[in-house]
């Protein structure tokens, strides 16, 4: 959902590091210098896509500081009532017997094993496979780009059925398995390893003796360092935010992620004899997308040259 | 572009559990000839099955349960129940036919609603009861609870509650505005027009096309739009009773007499809290929805029996309600019907109750410490009263269809465009009966 945000527009291109520019003591704006004129058609398309992405965001903090009672009876894009944010926040962890904190953890397995092996598997594959001349090249090339075509959601049903068989529904292991692979972050580190990684310097390394093993993690790694940081990020974005996975796999409400957990509160408003918590669906999902948001901040540099290795390198 | 994407992924995904339910429900054929010779037999197997122990699963959404699980558990302590929300209604539903399909990964036990039932019970996902001697608890249900377990010679399930209907009403509303509260659908009629003159943001109820409802006060009127025999269906909305439904219920419509809120929506419950949504038609499960959704509203409402589709009489129906069955793929089917019984027919029923579930078993619905209860909520009245003579009205003889998910599922793309366009009610019906044959006739059954 995040990626969807139009960042990159904002601050730097790619490489270029923003300690560089504070050091030319400029105020913000003179970066604009090189090209001074402006499209104002573009200004107001932007602060359109500025407005869209930014309203529903205002809505969910607003809104997470009413009381139940308060949400439905008063506008959502402004305060009313009581503040409430820090009782709806200790409600939203201790309902139901902290089972928040649970569906918290269950998603930070997922994302650790799930994503991270993502990272993994995608960093060696894609190293590999752009340094390494070897038969059938070509084929696995032509199969990941064809996966990358294929949304991981279509095959949820047959891996459902699959999984069943194999008697893996309902355990976390349904999650994790098909969020270890990422086609895209593949072909994402194969793109950036044959660029970032200059085979001369392989060359080197191994005229002086190093082994395959050694070169990798002492060469290629810390050059592939900007890569990895991008793929992980997408992984744990795609996996962190999964729905539709988990939902067809996972029954059991001690298993789920926080996504389904969400949608578990907020369906009790519809069902006889369930407690309407609408307060507490929306503070959670305010503490579900804390971290992401946080996320995406912070490592915001390696997303943008990310997207842009994506796009220009093919 | 990523979640719109992801929404189109969703749909095809959700076709692909709905293509998985028709596999599981085209093999339904003939009826089950069940053997309930050995019924005595059952019993003691299920009283073998306690003393040994072992572990269940049950899927269902009713929150009173968990009391329920934690008592059954506290007598038999070497039984664990594995109490699982797989969420609500037809999105259970969906996840218990994929299950099924795939043919592992389903619970022992699932809360099925009464008119979801008869597509398990004919698709054979469902074990027939009477091996357990569930016959014999014929009279310990009120009837129409009973009826709908109660298929083509077999019992599929054991009701868990009921949902006889009354007309719940904002006092605080009906006297501000002097309205009478309305004893037939023809005064009530009258209150919303009145109503809604008198103030332009309060109507009568909300309705934005619900099948539940609609059923339900076809139901009420007398009319029996579905007949079903066997594999033999047939769907008819323009007998007696659809018709009385339709010509009032037209009216609320066309005169923009009902509230454009869909029910349980954040808005239905604020519409409740402020008096600007007036009644609520609906099951005796409601009471306990109310005290945790509106809280707000304590004291402004009441509840009055159901309007009458002719003055004079007292007829009823049921809307909403669910039962427990034991599925076919359970392992542990001996002990899945112990908890069955413990739940429905045994101690759990008083948890049930006090948890506030409207039970389906005649003797608390006589009970005078039931009918005695009285709601703070609804200024002390003692509304089991009212609901419990509607469960002794409700007519009989209704029928759901056996794919009755499926066609309410299709209800808004049909009966919904008379909410929302120049379709009429009846027309609506009408496209919805057509489409309901067609797939009908898909699934292999005899329609006409």
């Amino acid at each position: 959902m995040t990626a969807t945000t139009p960042a990159p527009t904002k601050t730097s291109g790619p490489g270029r590091s923003p300690r560089l520019r504070t050091a030319s003591s400029r105020p913000r704006r003179a970066y604009s210098v090189d090209r001074p004129r402006r499209s104002r058609t573009l200004t107001a398309l932007s602060s359109l896509i500025v407005l869209y992405t930014l309203v529903p965001l205002a809505w969910l903090v607003v809104s997470a500081t009413k009381t139940q009672a308060n949400l439905l009876g008063s506008p959502g894009l402004w305060f009313s009532g009581r503040f409430a944010l820090w009782d709806n926040i200790s409600q939203t962890l201790t309902y139901d017997h902290h089972v928040f904190l649970r569906w918290l953890l269950n998603t930070l397995l997922y994302v650790v094993l799930g994503a991270g092996g993502a990272t993994l598997l995608a960093v060696l594959a894609g190293y590999g496979l752009a340094k390494f001349d070897f038969r059938g090249k070509k084929t696995v090339f032509a199969v990941v780009i064809g996966a990358v075509a294929v949304p991981a959601t279509a095959l949820a049903v047959p891996t459902f059925l699959m999984f069943s068989t194999m008697g893996l529904t309902n355990t976390p292991w349904a999650v994790i398995i098909p969020s270890l692979v990422s086609p895209f972050g593949l072909y994402l580190m194969w793109v950036f390893a044959s660029e970032a990684v200059p085979a001369e310097l392989l060359e080197a390394a191994r005229v002086d003796g190093s082994g395959e093993v050694r070169t990798f993690f002492t060469i290629a790694l810390p050059l592939l360092s900007p890569g990895i940081v991008t793929v992980l990020l997408f992984t744990v974005v795609a996996t962190w935010n999964n729905y539709f996975l988990p939902l067809i796999m996972i029954k059991d409400p001690n298993w789920y992620p926080l996504t389904l957990g969400l949608n578990a509160w907020n369906a009790q408003a519809a069902t006889a004899g369930g407690q309407p918590v609408f307060n507490l669906v929306i503070t959670g999902s305010l503490l579900t997308i804390v971290p992401l948001v946080a996320a995406f901040l912070l490592l915001q540099r390696y997303w943008q040259s990310g997207l842009a290795a994506g796009s220009v390198k093919e | 572009m990523h979640v719109p994407a992801r929404r189109v992924v969703r749909g095809l995904g959700l076709l692909c559990a709905a293509a998985l339910s028709l596999t599981a429900c085209s093999s339904s054929g003939s009826t089950a000839a069940s053997g309930s010779g050995d019924a005595s037999a059952g019993a003691s197997a299920v009283q073998a099955a306690l003393a040994k122990g072992g572990t269940i699963t049950v899927w269902a959404w009713e929150p009173t349960l968990k009391q329920v699980v934690t008592d059954f558990e506290a007598k038999y302590p070497k039984v664990h129940v594995n109490l699982v929300n797989a969420g609500t209604g037809d999105k259970q539903y969906t996840a218990l036919q994929n299950a099924v399909s795939a043919g592992s990964g389903g619970p022992d036990v699932a809360q099925i609603e009464y008119y979801a039932l008869g597509q398990f019970a004919l698709g054979k996902s469902v074990q027939d009861l009477t091996q357990f001697g569930a016959a014999s608890l014929n009279g310990t249900f009120s009837p129409g609870p009973w009826s709908s377990v109660d298929i083509a010679g077999g019992v599929y399930a054991l009701p868990m509650d009921s949902g006889p209907m009354a007309l719940f009403y904002n006092k605080k509303v009906f006297d501000q505005y002097k309205l009478t509260v309305p004893s037939t659908w023809a005064e009530y009629l009258d209150d919303a027009r009145k109503l809604h003159a008198a103030n332009p943001n309060a109507y009568i109820t909300n309705d934005t096309g619900d099948a539940g409802f609609t059923t339900s006060l076809i139901w009420q009127a007398g009319g029996h739009p579905y007949k079903v025999d066997g594999t033999k269906v047939s769907v008819d909305f323009s007998d007696a009773g659809s018709t009385a439904f339709t010509s009032t219920w037209q009216q609320l419509v066309s005169g923009k007499l009902v509230a454009p809120i869909n029910s349980w929506s954040d808005q239905w419950y604020k519409g409740l809290g402020d008096g600007t949504i007036a009644t609520l038609a609906t099951g005796a499960w409601m009471p306990a929805n109310f005290v945790s959704g509106v809280p707000g509203a304590s004291g402004d409402w009441r509840v009055a029996p159901l309007p009458q589709w002719q003055a004079g009489q007292n007829a009823s129906a049921e809307n909403g309600g669910s039962s427990l069955a034991v599925m076919k793929a359970s392992a542990n089917q001996d002990l899945a019907y112990a908890f069955l019984k413990f739940a429905d027919a045994g101690p759990g029923v008083q948890d049930r109750i006090k948890g506030g579930a409207f039970p389906a078993t005649t003797a608390d619905l006589n009970s005078p410490a039931f009918l005695n209860t009285a709601f703070p909520y609804f200024g002390g009245q003692q509304a089991n009263q009212i609901f419990a003579q509607s469960a002794k009205n409700v007519v009989k003889g209704w029928q759901y269809l056996p794919f009755q998910v499926y066609a309410n599922s299709i209800f808004n793309d049909n009966v919904g465009k008379a909410y929302v366009s120049s379709t009429t009610l009846a027309q609506g019906l009408k496209n919805w009966q057509d489409a309901s044959l067609r797939y009908g006739s898909q699934q292999g059954f005899t329609t006409g």
